[in-house]
This record gives C-alpha cells, sequence and structure tokens, in this order.
C-alpha cells in the first residue's frame, strides 16, 4: 500500500485529470451548446450542429459526475463545504445542466418550430451557464471563501451568493466561457462543413482571443499583489486530517510562492498560452483537429496553473484561515484513498479505451444530407 | 442555524427529488434488458419486426432516460448541498461506492447508449447488439453501486468512528461490498425494475391488441414481455422475502413499525394481515392474524423471538444514556483534555454515540439531559407505525397481483389465445402505472423505515443537514417544483404521443397510421 501522504498528492493529481477530462469532453459539447443559436441559423443547420455531439454527449457528462463523486469519496470535506456554502451556484449549475439531457433527446421529436427554438435556447443555457459558473467558483476559490468550521467539523459559509459575483471571480468566469467555447468551436470545424464550419471557425478565432486576453489579465492581476494563503504552522503530511490544527497567514503575493519556489512550474501557463495561440492559428490555416488538440492543452494549462498556484491549498477560508481546506487535511482516510486510487487506476483507461472506440465507429462530418435522410431517427 | 423546520425541509427535498429520480429509473433497468432480448431475437432470426421492435421500444426508452438522466444528476448534488454535515461524516466511506459508480457503471451506459440510438448503420450486427446489452448491464451496474451505498446507511458495517478526524472511517471495502443489506436490496429493486419495464411493454402491446392496430407487432411484443415478466414478477416476491430478512437481521425496529408489533409476542409471532394502528394509544384495532406466520417468515425459524415496539424502545432508552456518556468524553477530547480515562470511557461506549447524538434534537448540552428528553429521543427511535404498516402491505399486495396478471399472460400466450381474452388486455392496460407506485411504496418502507437515522443507529438526521437557511430551502424546493413539473409535462406529452404513433413514428413504411406523424422540418 502507498504511503498516505503520497496518496493525499496523487489524489490531488487524479482530482486535476478529472477536471481536466470533464474540460476537454463535456467542455467540448457545453461549448458547442453555447454556439448552437449562432452558428446554426436553419433547423438543418442546427440539427448537424446538435449531431456532431448526439452519440457522445451523455457519455461526456460522466466525466463531470465522476469528477463530483471523485471529490465526495477523496475530499468529503471539500465536497460538503463548497456545495453547500456555493448553496444558489450550485442550483443554478444543476438547474442549467436540466436543459441538456433533454433538449437533446426531446427537440427532434416535435416538428413545430417554437418548440425546437425553445429548446434550442435551453441548450445554450445548458452549456454556457454551468461553463461560467465553473470560472467563477475558481475566481473565488483563488481568493478565498468566507466560511468555517464548529467544533464538530460543521462546515458554516458566512458570506451571500452575490459576493461571489465580484471582478475577479468574473474575469475567472470569462477565461472558463471563452475556454469551452473555443474548444467546442475547435470540435464543431472537425465535425462539420459549409457554412455551419466557417461559422464555428469565426467563434473559434474569437473565443480563442478572449481566453488568451482573459487568461493574461487575470494572471497580471495575481501578479500585482493579490492576496493568496501560507501555511504557517509545521506541515505533517502523513498526519490524520483535521482542518483546524494548523495556522494560515494571508499574503500579498503568495499564489506566485510556487513558481518562486519551483521555476519549472511557469510552464504550466506556458502550455496555456502557447496550446491557446497555436490552436488559434490552426483554426486560422483551417487545421481543426490540431486545433482541438491546441485547446485542450490551454484547458490543461488553465486548470493546472489554478491548481499549482493554490497546491497545497484547496479551498482557503478568507475569514477563519486556518479552516483551509488543503491537500493534506481535507481528504479521506489512508484507506479510501488507496481503494479509490485503485478504482481509479483500473478502470479509467477502459473507459477512455471504449470512448475512444466510440467516437471512432461515429467519425467524419455531419451533413445536411444525413440529416435529411435521418429525419426521424437522428437528433 | 440547523432548526427543525431546516431538517424537515430538507427531507422533504431529498424525499421529493428521490423519489422522482426514482420514476424514471425502474423503466431503465427493466426495459434495457427487454431491449437486448428482442434484439437477440433479431439477430438470431433475422427478421425485420424484431429490430423495429427494439428501435420503437428504444425510442420510448430514450425519452424515458432523458430524465432519468437529469434527475440523477440531482441526486448527485444533494448530499453537498443539503446534507454537508452527513457527507462530512460519512463521505469516507458513502462516497467511495458513488465514485465507482461513475467510473464503473455511468461511463458505460451513457457511452453505449449514444451507440444504441446512433449506430444502427454504422456499426454491425453483433456490435449493436453488444452494445445494447452493455447499456443494460451498465445500468444494472449502476444500481449496484447506488443500493451498496444505500445498503450501506440501512446496515453500516466495514466503518470505524474516529474521534481526530471526528467522523466514520472506512476499517473493510469488502464488508462494504458484500454487506448483506445491499445485496438484498440490490436484487429485490432490479427484479421491481423488470417488473417495471414487462408491465410498460404488455400494457401498451394489450392496448395495440384491443384497438386492432399493429397486431402483429404487438403480439410479439406482449408475448416477450410476459414471460420476462413472469419470472420477474416471481422473483421480486421471493426476493422481497429476503429484503424482509435482511430487515429482521439488522434493523428491528423497522420491521416492528412494518408489522405493527407493539408487544413482543411468543415465538413464531403471529403475521397481521390487516389492522388499523394508531400510534397515539399504541395498539391497533380490527386486526385479522394469521398464527406463527411473521415468525416463519421473518426468522426462517420457531423459536427466535421477535421484540416488540415497547421493549425496543425501552433498548434505546438504555442506549442513550450510555451514548451520554460517550458524547461527553467525545466533547473532552475534541477540546484536547485528552486522559487515559476520557479515552477508555471513549472506547467504551464508542458503540452508543449515535444514540447519545439522538438528544440533540432537545438540547445542546447532552450531558444535562432530562429523563424526559430521554424517553422523548427513545420514543423517536420507533418510527411512525400506520404509514409504515399501510405503505408495506400496498407494496405486497401489488407484487401478488403482478404475480397474477403475469402468470395468466404467460399461460395464455403459451396457448396463443391472448389476443381474444379481452378482459385480460384491459387488465394489462389499467395495470401500467402501478408498478411505479409498488416501487415508491418501497423505498418508502426502507427510508421512512430509517428513521430517525440517516446511517441507522449512528447518524441522526437532524444532525446531517447543511447550515443553510430555510428561506433557501424554500427557494430551492419553489424552483425544483417548478422544474420538475415542467420535466414531467413534457415527458408525459411526448411519452404518449409516441405510444400512440406506435411504430408507425420509425417511417420505415411497414405499419398504419404513418400519414399521421407530422413531417419535421
Ligand atoms: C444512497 C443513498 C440513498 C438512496 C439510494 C436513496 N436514498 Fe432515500 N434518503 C437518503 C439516502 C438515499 C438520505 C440522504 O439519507 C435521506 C435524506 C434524509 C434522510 O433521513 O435520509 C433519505 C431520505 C429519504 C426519504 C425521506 C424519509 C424521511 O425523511 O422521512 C424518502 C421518502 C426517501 N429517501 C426515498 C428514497 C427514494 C424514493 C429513493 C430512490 C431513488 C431513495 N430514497 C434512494
Ligand atoms: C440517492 C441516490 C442516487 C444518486 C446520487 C443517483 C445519481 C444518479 C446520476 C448522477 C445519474 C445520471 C447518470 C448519467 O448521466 O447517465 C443517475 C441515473 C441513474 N440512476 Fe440514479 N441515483 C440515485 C439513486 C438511484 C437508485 C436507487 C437507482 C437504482 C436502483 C438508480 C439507478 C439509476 C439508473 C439506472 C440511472 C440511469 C438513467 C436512468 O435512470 O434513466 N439511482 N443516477
Ligand atoms: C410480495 C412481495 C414483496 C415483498 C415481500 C417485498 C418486501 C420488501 C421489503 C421488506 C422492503 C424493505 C427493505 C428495506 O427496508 O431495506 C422492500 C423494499 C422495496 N420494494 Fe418490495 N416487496 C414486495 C413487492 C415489491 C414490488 C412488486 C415492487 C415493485 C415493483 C417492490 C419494490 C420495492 C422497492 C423499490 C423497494 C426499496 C428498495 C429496497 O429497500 O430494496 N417490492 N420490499
Amino acid at each position: 500500500m502507498l504511503d498516505y501522504e503520497t496518496l493525499k498528492i496523487i489524489w490531488w493529481l487524479l482530482v486535476g485529470v478529472l477536471l481536466l477530462g470533464f474540460a476537454v469532453m463535456d467542455g467540448h459539447d457545453m461549448g458547442v451548446g453555447t454556439l448552437l443559436p449562432f452558428v446554426g441559423r436553419t433547423d438543418v443547420e442546427r440539427r448537424v450542429v446538435i449531431n456532431t455531439v448526439g452519440p457522445h454527449w451523455d457519455g461526456n457528462q460522466v466525466w463531470f459526475i465522476t469528477a463530483g463523486g471523485a471529490i465526495f469519496a477523496a475530499w468529503p470535506l471539500v465536497y460538503a463545504t463548497a456545495f453547500s456554502g456555493f448553496y444558489w451556484a450550485m442550483l443554478a449549475v444543476l438547474w442549467a445542466l436540466f436543459f441538456r439531457p433533454v433538449g437533446f433527446d426531446y427537440r427532434s421529436k416535435v416538428a413545430d418550430p417554437r418548440w425546437r427554438t425553445a429548446w434550442d435556447w435551453g441548450l445554450f443555457v445548458g452549456g454556457a451557464v454551468p461553463a461560467l459558473i465553473f470560472g467563477v467558483a475558481f475566481g473565488n476559490l483563488l481568493l478565498g471563501v468566507p466560511f468555517h468550521f464548529e467544533d464538530n467539523l460543521m462546515p458554516v459559509y458566512t458570506g451571500t451568493f452575490w459576493a461571489l459575483l465580484n471582478p475577479f471571480a468574473l474575469l475567472a468566469g470569462v477565461v472558463s466561457l471563452a475556454m469551452l467555447t473555443f474548444h467546442g468551436a475547435n470540435y464543431l470545424m472537425v465535425r462539420t462543413e459549409g457554412q455551419v464550419y466557417e461559422r464555428a471557425r469565426l467563434a473559434s478565432l474569437i473565443f480563442g482571443a478572449v481566453m488568451l486576453v482573459a487568461f493574461a489579465g487575470a494572471g497580471v492581476w495575481v501578479a500585482s499583489g493579490m492576496k493568496g494563503y501560507v501555511i504557517t504552522s509545521v506541515v505533517e503530511a502523513g498526519a490524520l486530517p483535521n482542518p483546524l490544527d494548523k495556522s494560515v497567514a494571508i499574503q500579498a503575493g503568495a499564489w506566485l510562492g510556487n513558481f518562486r519556489k519551483a521555476p519549472l512550474l511557469w510552464l504550466v501557463p506556458g502550455a496555456g498560452f502557447a496550446g491557446g495561440l497555436l490552436a488559434l492559428l490552426l483554426a486560422w490555416a483551417r487545421k481543426p483537429v490540431l486545433a482541438f488538440i491546441g485547446s485542450a492543452v490551454a484547458e490543461l494549462g488553465v486548470i493546472g496553473t489554478a491548481g499549482v498556484a493554490m497546491f497545497p491549498f484547496i479551498m482557503p477560508s478568507s475569514s477563519d484561515p486556518r479552516s483551509s481546506l488543503t491537500v493534506w487535511d481535507s481528504v479521506s482516510s489512508h484507506l479510501t484513498l488507496s481503494v479509490m486510487f485503485w478504482a481509479a487506476l483500473i478502470f479509467t483507461p477502459i473507459v477512455i479505451a471504449y470512448t475512444g472506440w466510440a467516437y471512432k465507429m461515429m467519425a467524419g462530418k455531419v451533413t445536411t444530407a444525413f440529416i435529411e435522410s435521418h429525419d426521424r431517427s437522428a437528433y | 442555524m440547523v432548526t427543525e423546520e431546516v431538517v424537515d425541509l430538507s427531507r422533504l427535498q431529498f424525499a421529493a427529488t428521490a423519489f422522482y429520480h426514482f420514476l424514471f429509473v425502474p423503466l431503465t433497468l427493466g426495459l434495457s434488458f427487454l431491449l437486448a432480448i428482442m434484439e437477440t431475437t433479431y439477430v438470431m432470426t433475422g427478421k425485420e419486426i424484431y429490430r423495429d421492435m427494439t428501435k420503437f421500444w428504444g425510442k420510448l426508452f430514450g425519452i424515458n432516460f432523458a430524465l432519468g438522466v437529469t434527475t440523477g444528476i440531482t441526486m448527485e448534488f444533494q448530499f453537498g448541498t443539503n446534507w454537508a454535515y452527513y457527507s462530512h461524516y460519512v463521505g469516507d466511506i458513502f462516497g467511495a461506492p458513488l465514485a465507482i459508480e461513475g467510473l464503473m457503471a455511468f461511463f458505460l451506459e451513457s457511452t453505449f447508449i449514444g451507440l444504441f440510438f446512433f449506430g444502427w448503420e454504422k456499426l454491425s450486427k453483433r456490435q449493436h447488439l453488444t452494445i445494447t446489452y452493455l447499456t443494460a448491464i451498465g445500468s444494472n451496474l449502476s444500481a449496484v453501486w447506488i443500493l451498496i451505498a444505500n445498503g450501506w446507511m440501512q446496515n453500516p458495517i466495514g466503518a470505524e468512528f474516529s474521534w481526530v478526524t471526528m467522523r466514520m472511517e472506512m476499517t473493510s471495502f469488502w464488508d462494504l461490498v458484500f454487506n448483506p443489506a445491499a445485496q438484498a436490496k440490490f436484487v429485490h429493486t432490479v427484479s421491481a425494475g423488470y417488473v417495471t419495464g414487462a408491465m410498460f411493454v404488455l400494457g401498451i402491446s394489450s392496448w395495440y391488441l384491443l384497438k386492432g392496430k399493429h397486431v402483429e407487432f404487438a403480439k410479439r411484443s406482449f408475448r416477450i414481455a410476459a414471460a420476462f415478466g413472469f419470472a420477474s414478477a416471481l422473483s421480486v416476491i421471493v426476493l422481497g422475502d429476503e429484503s424482509g430478512y435482511a430487515v429482521t437481521e439488522h434493523q428491528q425496529t423497522k420491521l416492528a413499525a412494518m408489522e405493527g408489533m407493539w408487544k413482543t409476542e411468543e415465538a413464531p409471532a403471529p403475521f397481521t394481515l390487516f389492522a388499523i394502528p394508531d400510534d397515539d394509544k399504541r395498539q391497533n384495532t380490527a386486526e385479522v392474524r394469521i398464527p406463527y406466520a411473521l415468525g416463519l417468515i421473518a426468522t426462517r425459524s420457531t423459536d427466535k423471538v421477535l421484540p416488540g415496539i415497547d421493549q425496543l424502545e425501552a433498548q434505546a432508552a438504555e442506549r442513550i444514556r450510555r451514548g451520554i456518556v460517550a458524547v461527553q468524553a467525545l466533547e473532552s477530547l475534541r477540546a484536547k483534555t485528552v486522559s487515559e480515562e476520557t479515552r477508555a470511557a471513549f472506547e467504551a461506549h464508542k458503540a452508543d454515540l449515535g444514540y447519545g447524538l439522538l438528544l440533540r434534537k432537545y438540547t445542546a448540552d447532552v450531558g444535562a439531559a432530562t429523563p424526559e428528553m430521554i424517553a422523548r429521543a427513545a420514543r423517536d427511535s420507533i418510527p411512525k407505525v400506520a404509514p409504515m404498516f399501510w405503505t408495506f402491505r400496498i407494496m405486497v399486495a401489488l407484487g401478488f397481483s403482478f404475480a397474477l396478471l403475469f402468470a395468466l399472460s404467460f399461460w395464455y400466450s403459451a396457448k396463443n389465445t391472448f389476443t381474444e381474452k379481452r378482459w385480460l388486455l384491459r387488465w394489462a392496460v389499467w395495470f401500467i402505472p402501478l408498478p411505479w407506485i409498488a416501487s415508491e411504496m418501497g423505498w418508502f418502507v426502507a427510508e421512512y423505515g430509517r428513521q430517525p437515522w440517516t446511517i441507522y443507529g449512528i447518524l441522526p438526521t437532524h444532525l446531517s443537514t447543511s447550515t443553510i437557511s430555510a428561506t433557501s430551502l424554500y427557494g430551492s424546493l419553489a424552483g425544483f417544483l417548478f422544474f420538475y413539473t415542467g420535466l414531467l409535462v413534457v415527458e408525459m406529452y411526448l411519452m404518449f404521443k409516441y405510444a400512440r404513433l406506435g411504430p408507425a413514428s420509425l417511417g420505415t413504411g411497414r405499419y398504419e397510421g404513418e400519414a399521421d406523424y407530422q413531417p419535421a422540418r
């Protein structure tokens, strides 16, 4: 059995892998949903757009569900504190997600144009709202969240919903929304042709640029003296987790500490910029498959940057810093982490393998001719 | 502040969303296997009509599946949003099956359901059949893991409380997985799903036969549903009995409430077929009893005694008194006044910690609890009898009536005379909604019967919530009501629309009524 400290770090990496899986897979079909009303003008065009993700969106959504389940299993305190603290934000995500399964499946089952337009906007909401809120949530994690624990470790959130919508968090929201839309646009270029392809290419250029600018802006904001958090007591990484057993200080510029200590880490934000820039150029040069890979690398860079800047913090507390949740003290027991590690090690490659097979079997462009000849079976 | 109002609203919200989720789950579980059977027949015989059957019932499956997924995500969120302390307290054990469910079951089911709908032309016959089976297996695997999680809440084994981390921690993963309570639940619940799927196909096919529409199509569907349903209806009864046995073993308070057993009876206890339980007077009136039956069914012996409610309440009061010592010792350990004595006191009384916590409903300072509070907490430990007694009997009565209906359907389909038995066809149509009622009753028995605990004997419900305001809860409840009502209306509209159209909706040109289908665009 691996030792406790190693497992704690492995789980930090694994949650990162699941979030990245979510961004790459579910992210592209959320991007497609966001773009749907704009890149498809006629009903047939919109059906083309929807059918590019038709066979896959449900499997992709499981990255999101599994990431949630894995956080529950590996970091129960984070799951408890974040979901109950961000109550209304979570419900907004949830209710926006409601529109996706039904939107995809029900839209084509009735021919009335009002019915179809209504579901188109439903799919837009289901793509754009979660993408925006995830970014806002990450922004707030970087700023710190007002919560503390009672003696029995009951988490208590003392902020309001509106406080989550502060300028820095909104900027982070723009990064995330633009990033997933960019990625979705690149995917659409892979799977479509003609008008839809051209509009997707335009969207890719716009959202790629927005992402790069907003990401750079957030970087400047953090570097110009934004407050971060540091643990000031001795860290016993292998100890039994107790989040109240440490002291934490708030310091300007603390989120750059890890980069100062290990300059190689600059490669992570570097990947965000390089991937994004390359993807932009490749979309411009009409090389969609490579552009899609590029935007996936950008996602790795952006999510990774937030992760390494904050390490070992996961959810710092602004009102009671010692309650902050870290990789060391918000985790499950040694046995649970170890069981879950093996489960993830066995099943993740299997999932990736059959997902790849499913994409391979469905590969090729979705055309208007296809939709017209499959009126009753396509979405 | 967690008030009683917050607890009640959280319970209401969880129960409402879980019941709602379970409107869609059983049909997914049952229909997915029926689709696999139909497609197997297609691949083996090469007859087109079986492919059309797979596609048509698959369309209805898809309409249901979309809402199953939608409402399932709610369930995944609820533990964190509304049951934060619960999530912290037992996440170490409970989170694991939920995450494994995602990795092992949801991925499988959700990836291949897409190919089921879109892969008819791109996959070979055998490949398509394989992915239909994988979808069915995936949905059943998801039931395995979620019921392992739920079974652990009913019978929490393989875990231990740690005062350092202030939570339950897993001590054996295999105990969790092979929990007998979870096994019994799994087989009973999936059989309930198979019954639901079979009744759905049987009822709709009967309706076509009554109308004289799509006769060949309906006859074949009816036969498959009758055979599959007959086997499932028998297994739901046998395995329901198994569930009852598991309850006897692990949850005596639930059994006593289900059976309205106020007093301990001599072994083997009689089974009360009918009665009007009165929770205030603590007795039943108008009882009709079958001697010995309960003792034989529940304990599978003639000499094991089943404790009645009075006796269980006295036992609970005893455990609460010991629990007080555990809570006090835990409080001083948390306050860092760790001595050998407190540690020993805690270890000695740890098993009753949960019972001590029951008093938190009445006082923050458990040490200062009055005898009156202890008596009230002890009474809380038994769920209300009347609702348990009735919901259980409705489920069982429905179970036997399903078995009868399927037995007759099976018999007449073997004799190939079922199309003439119009009474049978009408009966099948009217019975379409009933399996859902039986399932919801079953969940009521299982979950309400677990009260006042979320984790039986360990964590009281009133301590499990989040610290959110009642206002927020009213808001979210209103939101769920709004969205869920709208979604249900849309779902029912489509379900009726497509069930009426029947196979004509496939647009193959082989079925009557194709003109009723408006072309798209
Ligand atoms: C994995 C766990 C789990 C599973 C599979 C279910 N439940 Fe449950 N149930 C809970 C975990 C839980 C819970 C979190 O523990 C609740 C919330 C409050 C409580 O006491 O238990 C609960 C409460 C609860 C209540 C309210 C009881 C009361 O407060 O009086 C009902 C009626 C149900 N559930 C019904 C269901 C239905 C219809 C389910 C089918 C999908 C279901 N449960 C599955
Ligand atoms: C309260 C606990 C529950 C949680 C947290 C939960 C969670 C979920 C989630 C997240 C999904 C969507 C998965 C997807 O995208 O494919 C889902 C669907 C599903 N769940 Fe649940 N669920 C619960 C209860 C149950 C129970 C008790 C069963 C079975 C006995 C069950 C069986 C299913 C099945 C078969 C699906 C597939 C979709 C469908 O039903 O149409 N769930 N559930
Ligand atoms: C004669 C028949 C039946 C018997 C003896 C029986 C017995 C039981 C018992 C004892 C429980 C409670 C288990 C617990 O608390 O953990 C239960 C739960 C349940 N029952 Fe039944 N039942 C029968 C018929 C049915 C039918 C016909 C259906 C649906 C079609 C059904 C669906 C359920 C469901 C969904 C649950 C909740 C899940 C679980 O706890 O297993 N039951 N049943």
